[in-house]
């Protein structure tokens, strides 16, 4: 009885949110149209609550519940906190896109929050089903999502790739895992590991297992060879879903990557190391180049993600704690750019009208001095450029890379940076250099303006004084993997 | 307070002029855009006061880094925010602040659209500027230098010409290529030393393929800066498509980061490499300034003719560095100051026709002199002190270097001679086709005289040329000391002891 107690109260967080997508679930069936906001404003109250609740669960030890399939440590902790500050302000770039398309319905903020316990369950996920349940429950919500706008063909056809391919992956990883299994005799991380050292298994097939494994993690991050469903889903979802699945999820993504390569099969390191070398440098080279050519910003960006997926790889395939720290960095930096570019896009889209193409941006210097400023940063700190956030991620994987010895990998990555850097020139070119094609002022809420401000301002001061994010990823990592 | 303000003189010297760019940018207002300028005028000319205790409290017989300060900046790192000057930093130091004032003044009339950006985007890049002249930690240093870029691409991009955004996203990539590979290379020592303090690098010992690598990771962020040949192609565009602002930083400060860099970094870091590969330095120095002195001849953009005789005259600088000796790297220094002024005052004088007739084309003049007589004279005194005229400052550097260059080789110095006959030949020749003769055509015999605005700026250019030129004594002396303790950390080995 009392263990029950305890992993309930360890789980707390991840069933208060369950409890609360389905209340608004039913309390949506009860609400005329002119409340909805009420399903707004609790699904906000509801990640206030549950960061609450994290927060002052939160113990710097290690603890396990469910028989050790879940576990509260200081990376989940953070990460978690990450993920409800990053959903929240998607539901706030997202509230007025979705009432002026006759999205805004419960079932968007439901299934929202759906994915973000998936998120929680993969980051919490101390056994191969646990995590696998929280993919699974992250991906049913995401392809719901993708398909939320249900007479936009568009949308329609990315949920069908989305799914299919996202099945593919998921099928793949499954298969995977029960190769290790048949080797190991466990799902526990931590058991995995314990039976991989020592004596000598049947590497073959465990390498086959690592194979399909990395190959499924690929397929959810979006690294090359893996990476087709990106720009199609990116550009084909609403943009108020393109927004959720190109930010937070990236969070889970890493914790699960840390959960199963560096927790479960630090025995195989040499070998995924190569196998994420490969990825990283590919991702990096498809990214940047085939960026350029885009004329869809949606796209562009979409692109531009996967080569930061390549840069983040950098930091894993380092196979050091400093690596590891380096690239959580990375992601929670990479999380914050997306959001703000975005949320701006969101901003510049009116009634009948999405802006994402880069022709969209031209002038908007003229239109509106503070946006075109916020979208400067954005783009300076995806290319890299100091004095922004985005410079101290790319430094920072780049310095463990080139601990671990990869000198010509890293002069590489920063040529690629450089290729990278000229499609992120080129959207401030249309914003600053070019005459404005439409003049209507944008109009949008004020409280999206001031915190798409904030999160946007939070690059270049968090690039100014980077120590305290450091801080905290090395606190995350160091607790939970030493 | 007073005693917070000595102490912190950098840093006020560093934050003066971009903080009164911001607060200028909040002025923005198109329809009556003078309290903007007067504002940019006031913040620039406080940003240089505050840098001139610089040169009155200066400790002349001291080669080390003054003025230091800092404070830890990112632990996690162990990066500081380190500041510090010695006697070759603060000439350039004065010379950055004293060029906004001048790039503020000029901009006066002639920006009419978005008046606050254009004044912001000059103060901020004066302070970052100013900020990679001082900085003593390398990624502190790395920061200042990145940042700058954004502000140069932004005020060529926006008020440029017509051709402006090739020409300015060229140039971004061009330097951003560069200076990724010396991150590189500071990300490498750091691994070796544990820390970005400059001078930690200074004493590590490193075998020479080490120090080779570092070397060319340096080179081909300094060398696009200066640009040398072969990599100087992105100069001419960007001058050409500049506003005469751009301009005038690009020559007057722009290009000595990278001469300055190669003092600060490239060579005492890695001195044996500096010393291996100097036969190619100076062949591409010498090349620079035969080959592109010939190239200037044939030019018929009166910018691009300027900008070709930049990267000339900046060889003369690289030159100068790599021979190695007192005179040599003296007479560099003292050329990279004075390439600043006349260099910017060239600038400011094809502003002054452009902004009236519209066109940078020398054969769209012709008889200049007829209609503008005072601005002629100081358009020929400047020609005068680019070709190298005695009693200018533009002799002096030169003299220097080449003088340094016979005792090291006297090829070197002959080859670099000839720079006085070509320099001369370009400049004059372009002179006489735009100032003298008849006067061409209608848009010319319409000129009107130098305004007061434009007068001002060309005399106090035409003084300090001049003042520079009979007695240099003031600069020499500062960075005399500077330059001796440079030396003589070039002349120790670092490689390895028992290799």
């Amino acid at each position: 009885m009392e263990n029950i107690r305890y992993d309930l109260i360890t789980a707390m967080p991840e069933l208060f949110i369950v409890c609360m997508a389905m209340f608004i679930l039913l309390a949506d069936l009860f609400l005329k149209a002119s409340n909805r906001i009420y399903i707004y404003g609790l699904s906000q109250a509801t990640l206030l609550a549950a960061a609450y609740l994290t927060f002052s669960n939160h113990a710097p030890s290690v603890s396990y519940a469910f028989t050790d399939a879940f576990v509260d440590d200081a990376m989940s902790d953070v990460l978690k906190l990450m993920i409800y500050l990053g959903t929240s302000l998607i539901f706030v770039y997202s509230r007025q896109y979705l009432q002026l398309r006759n999205m805004f319905r419960g079932e968007f903020y439901a299934l929202v929050l759906f994915s973000v316990v998936g998120m929680m369950i993969m980051v919490s996920g101390q056994n191969m089903l646990t995590l696998y349940m929280g993919l699974e429950l992250l991906s049913l919500s995401l392809y719901a999502l993708v398909a939320l706008d249900r007479d936009n063909t568009r949308a329609t056809e990315a949920a069908m790739k989305y799914f299919v391919l996202g099945a593919l992956a998921s099928g793949m990883l499954l298969y995977g895992m029960s190769m290790i299994y048949g080797m190991t005799g466990s799902l526990n991380i931590a058991d995995i590991n314990h039976a991989l050292m020592g004596e000598t298994k049947n590497h073959a097939v465990l390498i086959l297992g690592l194979v399909f494994i990395v190959s499924g993690l690929a397929f959810k991050l979006g690294a090359v060879p893996f990476q087709m469903w990106v720009p199609d889903v990116y550009e084909g979802s609403p943009t108020a879903v393109t927004l959720l699945i190109s930010s937070v999820p990236k969070l889970a993504a890493f914790a699960f990557v840390i959960r199963l390569l560096v927790q479960a099969l630090p025995t195989l390191a040499v070998d995924w190391q190569q196998m994420l070398m490969i990825m990283a440098v590919l991702s990096i080279v498809v990214g940047n180049i085939t960026a350029i050519a885009q004329t869809n910003l949606k796209r562009m960006l979409a692109y531009s993600t996967i080569s930061h997926i390549g840069f983040i790889l950098y930091g894993l395939m380092s196979a050091s704690i400093n690596g590891f720290v380096y690239a959580m960095f990375y992601v929670v930096s990479y999380v914050l750019m997306t959001l703000a570019g975005f949320g701006i896009i969101l901003l510049l889209s009116r009634k009948g009208f999405e802006a994402e193409n880069l022709e969209d941006l031209k002038g908007l210097n003229q239109r509106s001095p503070w946006v075109a400023f916020l979208m400067m940063i954005v783009m300076f700190s995806m290319a890299g450029v100091p004095p922004t956030l985005g410079f101290y991620a790319k430094f920072s994987v780049l310095q463990a890379a080139l601990q671990a010895g990869y000198l010509w990998l890293v002069v590489f990555a920063v040529l690629m940076a450089v290729v990278g850097a000229f499609y992120y020139l080129r959207v401030i070119k249309l914003m600053y250099f070019d005459e404005p094609a439409d003049l209507k002022p944008i109009d949008a809420p004020l409280d999206m303006r001031i915190i798409l401000s904030v999160n946007a301002l939070a690059l270049l001061v968090i690039g100014l004084m980077p120590q305290s994010l450091m801080e905290l990823c090395i606190y995350a990592v160091t607790r939970s993997l030493s | 307070m007073l005693s917070y303000f000595s102490q912190h003189l950098l840093s006020f010297s560093v934050w003066t002029p971009i903080l009164s760019g911001i607060a200028v940018l909040f002025t923005a207002n198109d329809h009556k855009p003078n309290g903007t300028r007067w504002l940019a005028l006031a913040g620039g000319i406080l940003a240089f006061l505050v840098a001139i205790p610089l040169y009155t409290q200066f400790n002349f017989a001291d080669g080390g880094f003054q003025f230091q300060e800092g404070f830890s900046w990112i632990p996690a790192f162990n990066i500081n925010y380190h500041l510090g000057v010695d006697g070759i930093a603060i000439p350039l130091i004065l010379l950055t602040s004293f060029t906004t004032v001048i790039v503020i003044i000029s901009a006066w009339e002639v920006i009419e659209k978005r008046v606050a950006q254009y004044m912001a985007c000059f103060l901020i890049m004066s302070g970052l500027m100013v900020g990679v002249f001082c900085a003593l930690d390398a990624i502190l240093y790395y920061v200042f230098w990145e940042a700058m870029l954004i502000p140069l691409f932004l005020a060529i991009g926006i008020w440029g010409g017509p051709n402006r955004v090739y020409a300015t996203i060229k140039f971004f990539l061009y330097t951003l290529l560069g200076s990724l590979l010396m991150l590189v290379a500071f990300i490498y020592l750091y691994l070796k030393t544990g820390s970005f303090e400059l001078m930690d690098y200074y004493r590590l010992p490193l075998p020479l393929t080490a120090q080779v690598l570092i070397f060319l990771a340096f080179f081909v962020a300094f060398a696009v800066k200066v640009p040398m040949w072969p990599v100087h192609t992105w100069l001419p565009d960007a001058h050409v498509e500049a506003p005469t602002g751009g301009s005038v930083v690009l020559a007057a400060i722009a290009l000595k980061l990278g001469g300055y860099s190669f003092l600060r970094f490239a060579m005492p870091i890695a001195p044996d490499a500096a010393h291996y590969l100097s036969g190619f330095m100076i062949t591409l120095s010498l090349i620079a300034i035969v080959y592109i002195a010939l190239v200037a001849l044939a030019q018929k953009d009166m910018k691009k003719l300027i900008a070709y005789s930049s990267i000339s005259h900046m060889g003369f600088v690289t030159l100068g560095f790599f021979i190695f000796n007192n005179l040599g790297l003296e007479g560099a220094v003292v050329q990279m100051v004075s390439h600043g002024f006349i260099s910017a005052a060239m600038f400011l004088c094809v502003g002054v026709l452009y902004d009236r007739v519209h066109s940078r084309q020398i054969e769209a003049y012709g008889g200049v002199a007829n209609t503008m007589p005072v601005f002629a004279a100081f358009a020929v005194f400047f020609a005068m002190a680019n070709s190298g005229l005695p009693a200018t400052s533009g002799f002096v550097g030169e003299f220097m270097v080449i003088l340094g260059a016979i005792q090291a080789n006297f090829w070197y110095a002959f080859l670099a001679s000839t720079t006085l006959i070509f320099g001369a030949a370009y400049t004059l020749w372009m002179i006489k086709r735009v100032f003298y003769g008849e006067i061409a055509n209608a848009n010319v015999a319409a000129l009107k005289d130098l305004n007061k605005r434009e007068f001002l700026i060309l005399a106090t250019l035409a003084l300090l040329v001049l003042a520079l030129g009979v007695y240099p004594q003031p600069l020499t002396d500062m960075t005399n000391a500077s330059v001796t303790q440079l030396l003589s950390l070039l002349a120790q080995s670092k490689l390895p002891v028992g290799l």
